[in-house]
């Protein structure tokens, strides 16, 4: 091999920058393999070292004789890096003839290990036998401390995906848990369905304006004795879980007072009683708004007798298309006086007439900037719709409330109490 | 998962004579069949030779890797018990390198009718030292082991893996990969590498009753002299031969003399 220091030197330089040039390229091979800022050694296939430099030796702090022809290479490395070596290093050489870049620790005479980044090549003789393995070795300790913080790191962001994950799904199992629990308070608001009343047909639609579904709107309709049937709805203060806990009282309140005096007026009451003894005593008024009803079905017809506290008029759809609002004057709102007065009033509803309970989230919904649907559009819708049975009404009435969107910002309930038609009831065209 | 086709799942391949007895070869932990390519071509001139890749390794379908189940030797025993059963063998011959040497013992147990004969290379049924025995390695070990796996991808990335893994009819896409050979999910190789290490599976030597070959090196830091003679006191219708061979991989070392050695054990054994 031609000495470098013969090369000519390059032409222009200066005499004193020429004279270090020169003596620069004196560096001989020999001199650059020992001295290489990189270890190089050479082994036998089988891992026997046959050749290392001075700069690999003085890393591992070991002396050439210790080492040349007595240690194989996988003897340099951690017991670790000596299973990987068995296990990808040594097969993927052999398969390849050549790996590059391969993280290992080398184990130091003193103990320490120091990182580095391995490659090798099998040199092959003329016929393509493999003869020997060059390998050189960096020094790759700020390498890989830089490559463990990454890896740090990167096992702390997936720690906290983890736990994060985790605080999610119990999140999701609590929010199940809660709407299951939810769900059967709501059950103890209203009834899951209506009882089938004999000569009557009956219709309902509720609707919950809280995302918990729990309504400060209440309905319900039982049996009194073989002949009546006691009915109801309302509205009490507020909505949410505060309302429910009132309506929940209200339903029952309600109920009991009927087993015991099913005059409707009695009913309404009783109630006023209770909720002013519970609340208003207490400094905390809370009311509400309700109708109460009883209801015989006849041969003829059902006769109805109403009582209301303060609450918007029941109406009724008659079988000759006409509209009837059912007012009930003097009745005040439930739970605020200690005596409250009670408005009634009866009716009887022919065959194919239907009446209509509701609360005034049907007509406080708003429909425009500052407006709002109303009774006198309320009661054009039915006349619009007249007559019609509690299901046909109940469903156009749905219709209504959808058309709403969000401008259906109160709890809403309907109850629709009927006598079928003595025959088929046909749309007329209108 | 119970529709899968078993063969696409394992990367099932087989060569050789068609009517020739089977030799099912099994790789072990690092690499994928392809550790076996230098004794292949000895072996496929006497019998029919299947190789497959475990679930996790080489060209084997990733979706149906399961931490689970791949976190017990009993996990891979079930693959080779599935691809017996898919390919119909009756007494084959499996071979398994390093950590698959016990998978067969495992699978033979189960399915007797199915694997006549053993051929464990480079076993070693235990890797940790315990009370009297040395396995040759510590807890501490494999977790340095672990580390080395971290730090050595090998030519794996999310990115690459659907080109090697999912192109079965075209293996040239992978073989041009480097490393691919050795290219393993690190979250898989993980999981594998525990399973091999720190199980241990003395016990099970026990229950081996068909003829066995015990292969070993003269020096393997994974499997040592005194595992192998271990293994094979533990076996006793088993044959001990040492290969004049170092390393942990014999069949890429020494590969002439271990597919001697096997030719003459089942030669023997037929």
């Amino acid at each position: 091999m031609r000495r470098l220091g013969e090369e000519p030197a390059p032409s222009g330089a200066g005499g004193g920058a020429n004279a270090a040039f020169t003596s620069l390229l004196e560096d001989s091979a020999e001199e650059l393999y020992e001295s290489a800022p990189c270890g190089y050694l050479s082994t036998l296939m089988d891992g026997t070292i046959a050749k290392i430099n001075d700069t690999l030796l003085e890393w591992l702090g070991l002396e050439r004789t210790a080492v040349v022809g007595r240690r194989r290479f996988a003897d340099l490395l951690t017991v670790g890096g000596k299973l990987y070596h068995e296990t990808h290093f040594a097969p993927l050489l052999r398969m390849q003839g050549e790996l590059r870049g391969i993280a290992l620790e080398l184990k130091t005479q003193a103990g320490a290990r120091l990182p580095v980044l391995v490659s090798s090549v099998v040199k092959r003789g003329g016929q393509g036998e493999p003869l020997l393995i060059r390998t050189t070795v960096f020094d790759a300790a700020d390498r890989r401390a830089y490559e463990e913080e990454l890896l740090r790191r990167r096992r702390e962001a997936e720690q906290a995906r983890a736990e994060a994950e985790r605080a999610r799904r119990e999140a999701e199992a609590d929010r199940a848990r809660l709407a299951d629990a939810l769900a059967v308070l709501q059950r103890s608001l209203v009834p899951d369905s209506l009882p089938d009343v004999p000569g009557l047909e009956t219709a309902v639609h509720y609707h919950t304006a809280s995302a918990d579904r729990l309504g400060g709107d209440f309905y319900d309709l039982f049996p009194l004795d073989g002949e009546r049937w006691a009915f109801f709805l309302g509205d009490v203060c507020g909505k949410g879980p505060e309302a429910a806990s009132l309506t929940s009282l209200t339903r029952y309140t309600l109920r009991a007072a009927a087993l015991h005096d099913p005059a409707p007026e009695a009913a309404l009451t009783t109630l006023n009683a209770v909720l002013y003894e519970r609340y208003a005593v207490g400094g905390d008024p809370r009311y509400c708004t309700a109708i109460f009803g009883v209801v015989e079905p006849g041969p003829a017809g059902a006769t109805v007798h109403l009582a209301s506290g303060g609450h918007p008029p029941a109406m009724v759809l008659r079988a000759d298309g006409g509209v009837e609002l059912l007012p009930t004057p003097g009745g005040l709102l439930v739970g605020v006086l200690p005596d409250a007065p009670v408005g009634s009033v009866r009716t009887t509803l022919a065959p194919g007439e239907t009446l209509l309970l509701y609360t005034d989230g049907l007509t406080e919904a708003r429909t425009g900037p500052g407006d709002r649907y109303g009774e006198d559009a309320l009661r054009a819708f039915a006349a619009g719709r007249a007559p019609a049975s509690p299901q046909q009404l109940i469903t156009a009435l749905t219709g209504l409330l959808d058309g709403f969107g969000d401008g259906l910002d109160d709890d809403t309930a309907l109850l629709a109490l009927g006598v079928p038609a003595a025959r088929p009831t046909t749309e007329l065209p209108r | 998962m119970t529709n899968m086709d078993i063969r696409s799942r394992n990367n099932v391949t087989i060569t050789g004579l068609a009517d020739a007895p089977t030799v099912i070869l099994a790789h072990g932990f690092g690499c994928d069949q392809n550790m076996w390519r230098l004794i292949v071509p000895a072996l496929e001139e006497r019998y029919r030779v299947v190789l497959f890749d475990y679930v996790g390794a080489g060209g084997s379908e990733p979706s149906a890797w399961d931490p689970e189940r791949y976190s017990s030797l009993e996990g891979y025993a079930r693959d080779v018990v599935e691809v017996c059963e898919e390919l119909d063998l009756k007494e084959a011959a499996f071979v398994g390198h390093s950590v698959s040497a016990m998978v067969g013992v495992l699978a033979a147990r189960t399915v007797p009718e199915r694997i006549g004969a053993l051929v464990m290379v480079a076993p070693s049924p235990c890797y940790l030292d315990d009370d009297g025995y040395r396995g040759g390695f510590s807890a501490a070990d494999i977790d340095e082991l672990l580390e080395s796996l971290e730090s050595n991808y090998l030519g794996w990335s999310s990115a690459m893996a659907p080109v090697i893994m999912g192109n079965p009819d075209r293996p040239e896409l992978g073989r041009e990969l480097t490393n691919s050979f050795c290219a393993t999910d690190p979250d898989v190789a993980r999981v594998f590498a525990r399973t091999t290490f720190l199980t241990d599976s003395r016990a099970d030597l026990a229950d081996v009753t068909v003829p066995t070959l015990v292969l070993e090196c003269t020096e393997d830091v994974i499997a040592p002299r005194e595992v192998g003679a271990y293994v094979h006191a533990a076996i006793p219708s088993s044959r001990l031969v040492t290969l004049e061979a170092t390393g942990h991989c014999p069949q890429l070392s020494a590969p002439e003399a271990t597919a001697e050695a096997i030719l003459d054990f089942l030669a023997a054994w037929h």
